[in-house]
């Protein structure tokens, strides 16, 4: 049979839309199908009792508070370690870098620190943190594991967001008598904030999530009490469900699925709450 | 800023120097006012190693409007961030020649490009407010240079804006978003903005090519009410906006793309545009070329 020239052009797209069609519903189909297999196995086993108690009979039964917790203190004190470090190497690459091969090798260097594997930050928070410095297995050591993960997130994603500020937004703010540093502070990084936002939570789900980082740095299989402190060891969500699986008989499959299920569930809560806050923000920087 | 020592030796150096030749009418009554007289000598302009603007000696009156004209690329929005030296932050630019403000040398060492920018304000081509409030928007200018008070500030806000005449449109509703306003607001906006360093100079590269006859309209009654008390220079691609809004006309042209863009014609805008002396200048206004 022949086809016209737009007869041809007609059916490459409608094979070209249907393709793409698919692999979207693959995508969409799979997240969909992990969620919510997370939260049908997940939901059995949560009770206020799971959420409050600490964990008996080697976490058989009882609760996962002191993880939570640990978690919680663990992705804070990351939070203060990379936010601050990792926003302003991202302002100093994107507003006071000079252009040569120097600064290229810096960008190189982070981009190299995204790729690799947790569990050789594990290995090197292990060497550097928790024996170099002496500061023996704790939230801070697993902190400062988890930031060297999280920093090249949340640099680069600052860098990017703040490329992305029109350089019109810039001239008026010097044009204005700002100095670089007020125009800087005052207006890009405004400007620019829902982007670094994104950075930040993308970066420190991540941390919430890990299990290689502070499986030497400070994560421990039980606690009956809370971390009293930056030098205390600690219980962590995805920690305990990994010890949960490989070390204990006849674990509980009901307890650990909820545990997963309320990991996915802070997580996924975090990034719904940037994204509300983002779209809020985007209709307020049109471009 | 410059001691009063020095500017009274630049003005009386500057006296010397051959004044623009102006016959009578509004330049001339523009000449005896005081402040936002810009005098260039011999200006130039390179980027790297090229040249890109030669040899510009022109006066810019005082409290008058000064049309910069002439085809794209032929320079004038360059020479328009020489008056506030906004071509400081685009790197790699050369600025050579003298450019005084009132007597005093702006690219002098001593002279803080920051001080300098609040007493030569800019509007952009595209309205850019910052992503903030109406009356942060406004007051950032006064803000950075210190001012606190809130009744100050609201003093300066409200003059701001009743002088860029948006005030009327806007006074109820000072914390709504500035990216809420429509694009001729916004323009305005951004006036309004740069008046609010009380500067003498407005610097206005072609701040109505982006808007509707209607905003545009606006924004010349704004030029034609502002220039009572402050100098415009207007880069504009309009003819018939230089026409109707400036009191001096300067026509810029670069006749080969190998060569730097020159100062073609300067003059009074009603002679410039009915009698000019070079004959280029005549085809560039009849629409023969650019």
């Amino acid at each position: 049979m022949r086809l016209t020239r737009a007869q041809r052009a007609r059916l490459s797209e409608s094979v070209a839309r249907s393709l793409l069609g698919a692999a979207a519903a693959v995508v969409i189909g799979l997240a969909a199908f992990v969620l919510v297999y997370i939260a049908w196995r997940g939901v059995p086993g949560l009770s206020w009792e799971f959420l409050t108690e600490v964990p008996r009979n080697r976490g058989r039964e009882g609760g996962i508070f002191p993880a939570l917790v640990g978690t919680l203190y663990v992705v804070v004190g990351t939070g203060l370690l990379t936010v601050p470090l990792g926003v302003l190497g991202g302002v100093y690459l994107s507003e006071y870098a000079p252009r040569r091969p120097s600064t290229r090798l810096i960008r190189l260097a982070v981009a190299n620190m995204a790729g690799v594997p947790s569990i050789v930050y594990g290995l090197f928070g292990l060497a550097a943190f928790v024996l170099a410095a002496g500061f023996g297995r704790s939230i801070l050591a697993a902190s400062l594991t988890l930031t060297c993960m999280t920093l090249p997130v949340v640099v680069t994603a600052t860098e990017e967001a703040l490329r992305q500020v029109p350089a019109d937004l810039r001239h008026a703010a010097l044009a204005l008598g700002a100095s670089k540093l007020r125009t800087v502070m005052t207006v890009v990084l405004p400007a620019a904030a829902p982007g670094i936002v994104t950075g930040v939570v993308l970066g420190l789900a991540r941390a919430a999530g890990e299990t290689a980082p502070i499986l030497f740095t400070g994560a421990v299989f039980q606690m009956r009490r809370l971390p009293d402190g930056p030098g205390s060891q600690f219980m962590a969500l995805p920690y305990h469900i990994y010890t949960q699986v490989t070390s204990v008989p006849n674990w509980n499959r009901d307890l650990v699925w909820a545990t997963a299920f309320i990991l996915v569930l802070t997580v996924s809560a975090a990034s719904a709450v940037a994204a509300v806050w983002r779209s809020y923000r985007r209709r307020r920087t049109a471009w | 800023m410059v001691t009063s020592l020095r500017s009274a030796v630049m003005s009386a150096f500057s006296a010397v120097v051959e004044p623009v030749r102006v016959e009578g009418g509004v330049l001339e009554e523009a000449e005896r006012a005081a402040t936002g007289r810009f005098e260039l000598r011999s200006v130039s302009v390179a980027y790297g190693s090229e040249t890109v603007i030669e040899d510009v000696t022109m006066n810019i009156p005082p409290q008058a409007v000064t049309a910069l004209i002439g085809p794209s690329g032929c320079g004038k929005s360059t020479l328009l961030r020489c008056l506030n030296r906004m071509n400081d932050e685009l790197g790699n630019v050369r600025v050579g020649g003298t450019i005084a403000l009132d007597g005093q040398d702006i690219m002098a060492k001593n002279v803080d490009p920051v001080e300098l920018r609040m007493r030569v304000g800019q509007v952009f081509q595209r309205p850019n407010p910052f992503p903030m409030s109406i009356y942060d928007n406004v007051a950032y200018g006064p803000r950075t240079q210190g001012i606190r008070n809130r009744d100050e500030l609201d003093a300066i806000v409200e003059d701001s804006l009743r002088r860029a005449a948006l005030w009327d449109e806007v006074k109820g509703s000072l914390k709504k978003h500035a990216f809420d306003l429509s694009g001729g607001q916004q323009q305005r906006l951004c006036i309004a903005r740069a008046l609010a360093t009380r500067p003498e100079v407005l610097l206005m590269d072609e701040p109505a090519s982006a808007l509707d006859p209607i905003s545009t309209q606006q924004i010349e009654d704004t030029v034609a009410e502002l220039k009572r008390t402050v100098t415009i220079v207007i880069v504009t691609h309009n003819m018939q906006q230089a026409a109707r809004i400036s009191d001096q006309t300067a026509f810029m042209l670069r006749e080969r793309l190998d060569q730097p863009a020159r100062l073609i014609e300067v003059g009074e805008t009603r002679k410039m545009f009915t009698n000019p002396d070079d004959p280029r200048t005549e085809a560039y206004i009849t629409g023969r070329f650019g």
